[in-house]
């Protein structure tokens, strides 16, 4: 590897740290380009959700159903996870086993209730006569909705089995890496929550 | 032929499936079958005779090498060639005989001739031009930029193999069930299950869906190649031009193919699970579909097309003998066609009734995509201007490609006319024109790489006789076959007609199959050369023993042909744009460095070929609704995945005297080389290659 | 055999040269399209003086710099000159400002959906692609006729398109321009022959199976010729009730031409209107 870094500072420095170095540098760039594509994802499903947003089809509207309260709770909880995370990565940063650890489940705890309350959401929508094939209108919204969703799921199994490496490895680079990873999107994901508290909710309810 | 839109009730254990989606009895397909499974059951006895499992296993299909995986990535293509180009043939030949008065009709029914126009093109953009393209790439890119492989190795292996599911998946569609007859973009609402109720666009969807998921994967993994594993000393500023444009198109893929993504999964969502998004009735929007299709489709073309330029680039800079001609400017037009691409998807439905305004703003915002473009020509032309032009055949495709592209950019241009779209659009004027461009501008683009980097990947070089025959073929062959199409467009003919009624069209029917004779002559001519030049590889005139054939000018040709795994014993420092040049220039070419580093590589992975190929019972499985298949798919790929996952033995270094004793060999070889340089430093302006031989 | 091939091939590329005028887009019996035909004309004439110059460039250069003419002028560092990067970017510039310029006007003097000016009575058709036949509503006629189309000649006519099923291209070649044909959607397109005949009328956009056979016949006659076909239309005495309308969304490939003699004057309206798709999603 030293063969790619003839920079003349590096060249004292061990092999395989700046190797590790380097690695980090180049996931979590890798990384950002993932996330960039999946902010493109988004940004297609919201533009869909944009133009299907008044196709109601003479069925059930959102303004009949929207429950601000209860979305705002809703974000309260992912909000504060995004918080917590940030905890679990000063601990991470201090290298504090335990303090990660705590401040990790809360994070997993706050995206499971949100999950929840998603999933209540859609079963109390769909009781009320709008599924998904009701309308373009509900299409539209639960795929964007149910993405963003999803996401958080991937969000809550990947959180899970980085708790198994932690366990095994400690604080390794490679754990490091993945943690930080992990971080990126669980704040990636509070953004588009966001947008969708704003474009979707919002709108919806006004 | 086969029809699937009547199976309503998917059984539990073979859903869709049964024994009458296999067309046993079509007069063309089953020969193809029999042929392909005899084929295919000759292959496997011949590898297990030769005992060659282990060794295909251990260095092909569980390498995470680039050099190897861009191999495949051709291979793959070129297979994938020969049957788009049947689907062309059959084509052709089809609309030759069928004026319906004096032929009946052709003899294709139109449930037939429809798969194959759409089977066309999904094969020729996504299973063989991207292929040829990526695989290409695969093998250049990392050794222009003195990488010793791209950033994420295993995520090439899995994109390599995601892409060769969508082909097996496409290839399956002939023999089992039928594939899409919607044309190769799928319009809704006529891909919605409403009126496509068979399986052929649930194959379309799975095909490009995992395929599609590999692209974007490729796109992450060679932009973080190349902003973040430049050898010390290269500049963006000093990048190969090449470089520059796998780096544009992949910002391209990046950008569009999630959208594809989407769509594509929307479409999904409509046709298995009744939502609404592209249906004509409870609040869909059929009209959504053809944004999103073309705001992926359009960039998709500058995509293919960019590679194909900075291929043309290097070719002309090397076999001109001279620096690349503004290589400033051909960056900035890179760039330019690169965000311009995105502004332009609307030209593709002017007829869709948007509105002067609309229409006017899109037709412009496409010619301009003509100013780029334009200099990216002149360049060419002038990086030959006082010369000392090597006519080889990779350079005849770069002037076959200078001319053919130029008259498709006129008729692109044309096209982007929204007055004139009213009457050429879909006209056989527009697939006249789209060929003019992928094959004028891409595919030659490709081609000119392929001969220029064969002897890089496998260490020998293409018979120049054979490849120029082949340019020539090609060349004539493209005019034969599409000025008569050019001339139908005038006249009012439409495209994708199963038959024709016009007695006018028989004869530029015929010329056109005159071209698609010549065009197979010039597949065939390459085949053969791939072929013959293997089978020689050893012998002189062929094998390249220097690993530099072409005296070239950038970092690839500064390592053993084929280059060794580590691709470089020690990256040099890069002070210039054609950093070999520079080198050859300051006599330091192929010296030996005071010492060598032990080299960091990563292991060879099972995980590419076996959570790659565990998605094609996923997609099968979709395909005929047999959800056990998709359960059991899911759960092996995430098992998979999370073995890999916890996985800690990734990687190893190859230790100095390892590196030592190879590149030992290497500068051995090219001893007489360095001396030369060394001694002609000074005057190697002068310096013609022609005499070094 | 081959000789024969030889000779139909150059037979072909003579009639190409000589027949340009005979194509049916620089042939138009339409105002709009005699305009267009002229457009495709004049800017591929612009484009060609560039076009013609950069490929006999792109041949002649590499002849003329070929390795074994050893041209004394060879010099490998040259890359740069700013004289010929000026003209490399300033002649595409050029030549793209002109079209750009044509575009602008063109797209809106030659808008399918602009109305069309003549001192005779505009009349309004409407049109509705189904599988895979042409159904021709006359609201103010009220008759219909599926396969075939006539008006007479001089007289701006407005088409309304829609679609009972996919999506298809309204398209009569030798007149002028085509628009789209969607279910639950309106599309407007205005066409005004200037000469008399019966012309080809197609879907222009792939819709399925039947798509090939998805034709009709564009009458355009004199005023008392139009007259008459009417006549023959009323003739048939058919009525398109919603049995026979149910009849005509069956799948048929190669329909024949069928006389409607009297409709619903509402009828293309509900057709639209029994989509609930993107146009009437806020009802």
């Amino acid at each position: 590897m030293t063969a790619l870094t003839n920079d003349h500072d590096l060249h004292d420095h061990d092999d395989h740290h700046h190797h590790e170095a380097e690695a980090a540098d180049r996931y979590m760039f890798g990384f950002w380009l993932y996330i960039i594509s999946d902010c493109l994802l988004f940004a297609t499903l919201f533009a869909t959700y944009a133009v299907m947003g008044q196709n109601f089809n003479n069925e059930i509207t959102p303004y009949e159903l929207f429950d601000l309260g209860f979305v705002a709770v809703e974000t309260a909880l992912l909000l504060l996870s995004s918080f917590t995370f940030g905890m679990a990565m000063l601990g991470a940063n201090a290298e504090n086993m335990a303090k990660m650890k705590f401040w990790l489940i809360v994070t997993a705890l706050l995206g499971l209730s949100f999950l929840g309350m998603e999933i209540y959401e859609f079963v109390h929508f769909s009781h009320e006569g709008a599924t998904p094939q009701t309308s373009g209108y509900w299409t539209s919204f639960y795929s964007l909705v149910a993405t963003h969703g999803l996401h958080v799921t991937a969000g809550l199994i990947w959180m899970f089995f980085l708790f198994i490496h932690f366990n095994r490895d400690g604080f390794t680079n490679a754990n490091k890496i993945r943690l930080a990873c992990l971080s990126l999107f669980w704040h990636f994901l509070d953004i588009i929550w966001i947008c969708v508290f704003s474009f979707v909710y919002l709108r919806g309810a006004m | 032929m086969v029809q699937t839109d009547l199976i309503k009730d998917p059984h539990v254990l073979t859903g869709k499936l049964h024994w009458g989606v296999i067309p046993f009895h079509d007069p063309v397909v089953a020969p193809v079958m029999f042929a392909a499974i005899f084929g295919g059951l000759l292959l496997v006895a011949f590898v297990t005779y030769k005992k060659m499992w282990g060794y295909l296993w251990n260095e092909w299909f569980t390498s995470v090498d680039h050099k190897k995986i861009g191999i495949m990535y051709c291979i793959a293509a070129l297979v994938m060639l020969v049957r788009g180009f049947s689907d062309a043939i059959l084509m052709r030949t089809h609309q030759a005989l069928s004026l319906s008065d004096e032929f009946g009709e052709g003899f294709l029914p139109p449930e037939h001739y429809d798969q194959i126009f759409t089977a066309h093109g999904v094969i020729m953009i996504f299973f063989v031009a991207t292929p040829l393209m990526v695989g290409i790439m695969n093998v250049v890119m990392p050794l222009q930029i003195g990488a010793r492989d791209v950033a994420f190795p295993f995520l090439n292996s899995l994109s390599f193999y995601l892409f060769l599911v969508g082909v097996l998946l496409i290839n399956l569609s002939l023999f089992v069930g039928e594939f899409a007859a919607t044309g190769w973009l799928a319009y809704t609402p006529l891909s919605g299950i409403e009126f496509s109720p068979g399986v052929g666009v649930d194959y379309w969807i799975w095909a490009l869906q995992i395929s599609g998921i590999g692209t974007t994967l490729t796109a992450v993994n060679f932009v973080a190649t190349i902003l973040k594993m430049r050898a010390p000393g290269m500049t963006m500023w000093k990048m190969p031009v090449f470089t520059w444009t796998t780096f544009c198109a992949n910002i391209i893929a990046l950008v569009i193919f999630p959208i594809l993504t989407v769509a594509i999964a929307q479409l999904t969502l409509d046709r298995y699970f009744d939502f609404n998004f592209f249906t004509n009735d409870d609040g869909g929007n059929q009209m959504m579909w053809v944004n999103l299709v073309w705001a992926w489709g359009h960039p998709e073309v500058y995509f293919l097309v960019l590679p194909a330029f900075g291929m043309i680039s290097e070719v002309t800079a090397t076999f001109s003998r001279k620096r690349l001609f503004g290589y400033v400017s051909l960056v900035w037009a890179t760039i330019a066609i690169t965000i311009l691409s995105f502004l332009v998807w609307l030209h593709h439905f002017f007829t869709m009734g948007s509105g002067a305004s609309v229409n006017a703003f899109f037709g412009i915002m496409t010619m301009i995509i003509g100013i780029p473009t334009g200099v990216k020509l002149y360049n060419w032309i002038f990086t030959m201007y006082k010369g000392r032009v090597e006519l080889s055949a990779s350079m005849w495709w770069v002037i076959a490609m200078l001319v053919t592209f130029t008259v498709g950019g006129m008729t692109g241009v044309m096209l982007s006319i929204p007055a004139n779209d009213f009457v050429l659009h879909n006209s056989m004027f527009v697939p006249a024109h789209f060929h003019n461009v992928l094959i004028g501008g891409a595919v030659y683009g490709f081609f000119a790489g392929f001969t220029y980097w064969f002897p890089k990947a496998t260490g020998a070089k293409l018979n120049e006789t054979l490849g120029k025959w082949s340019v020539a073929l090609w060349f004539f062959g493209y005019f034969f076959a599409w000025v008569p199409l050019y001339y139908t467009g005038f006249d009012g003919m439409t495209r994708r007609l199963q038959y024709i009624d016009n007695p006018e069209w028989q004869l530029p029917m015929y010329v056109a199959l005159i071209g698609v004779a010549m065009l197979a002559a010039g597949i065939a001519a390459q085949i053969a050369n791939i072929v013959i030049t293997i089978y020689k590889r050893n012998e002189p005139g062929y094998k390249d023993v220097t690993g530099d054939p072409w005296d070239g000018h950038t970092l690839e040709w500064y390592t053993t042909s084929p280059p060794q795994f580590y691709n470089f014993g020690d990256v040099p420092y890069i002070n210039d744009r054609d950093p070999l040049l520079d080198m050859k220039q300051k006599g330091t070419a192929y010296k030996r460095p005071e010492k060598y580093e032990r080299i960091h590589m990563p292991k060879n992975s099972w995980a590419g070929p076996v959570i790659g190929l565990l998605t094609l019972p996923l997609g099968f499985g979709f395909v005929w609704h047999i959800w056990w298949m998709v359960y059991v798919s899911v759960a092996a790929i995430f098992a998979a995945w999370v073995k890999l996952n916890f996985e800690r033995d990734k990687d190893y270094y190859v230790e100095v005297p390892e590196v030592e004793e190879i590149e030992g060999q290497f500068l051995k070889s090219n001893e007489g080389r360095h001396y030369y340089f060394e001694q002609h430093a000074k005057h190697y302006k002068k310096w013609k290659p022609s005499d070094q031989k | 055999m081959k000789k024969k091939l030889f000779q139909s091939t150059m037979v072909f590329s003579l009639a190409l040269l000589l027949s340009g005028c005979d194509l049916v887009l620089f042939d138009s019996s339409g105002v709009t399209g005699k305009q267009i035909g002229d457009t495709i004309l004049l800017t591929m004439g612009l484009m060609l003086i560039v076009v013609i110059p950069t490929i006999l460039m792109s041949i002649w250069i590499p002849y003329k710099y070929h390795t074994s003419k050893k041209d004394e002028s060879y010099d490998p560092e040259w890359e740069h000159s700013s004289k010929i990067e000026f003209f490399a970017w300033g002649v595409p510039v050029v030549i793209i400002v002109v079209l750009a310029t044509i575009t602008y006007i063109t797209s809106y003097s030659l808008d399918p959906r602009k109305e069309l000016v003549s001192d005779k009575k505009p009349m309004t058709i409407q049109v509705v692609a189904m599988d895979w036949k042409w159904l021709f509503l006359f609201p103010e006629e009220k008759i219909a006729v599926v396969n075939e189309v006539s008006f007479p000649v001089d007289t701006p006519v407005e088409f309304l398109v829609t679609s009972q099923s996919t999506m298809n291209s309204f398209y009569i070649p030798k007149l002028g321009g085509q628009i789209y044909a969607m279910a639950g959607m309106e599309n407007r397109m205005n066409l005004m022959a200037h000469e008399e005949g019966e012309f080809r009328g197609i879907s222009s956009n792939y819709s399925g199976f039947g798509f090939s056979g998805m034709r009709f016949k564009a009458k355009v006659t004199s005023e008392e010729g139009f007259e008459e076909w009417k006549a023959g239309v009323r003739a048939s005495g058919q009525v398109l009730t919603d049995a026979e309308y149910d009849r005509l969304t069956e799948k048929t490939r190669d329909h024949e031409v069928e006389y409607f003699s009297s409709i619903n004057p509402l009828q293309f309206k509900n057709i639209i209107e029994s989509f609930t798709g993107a146009q009437n999603g806020s009802n």
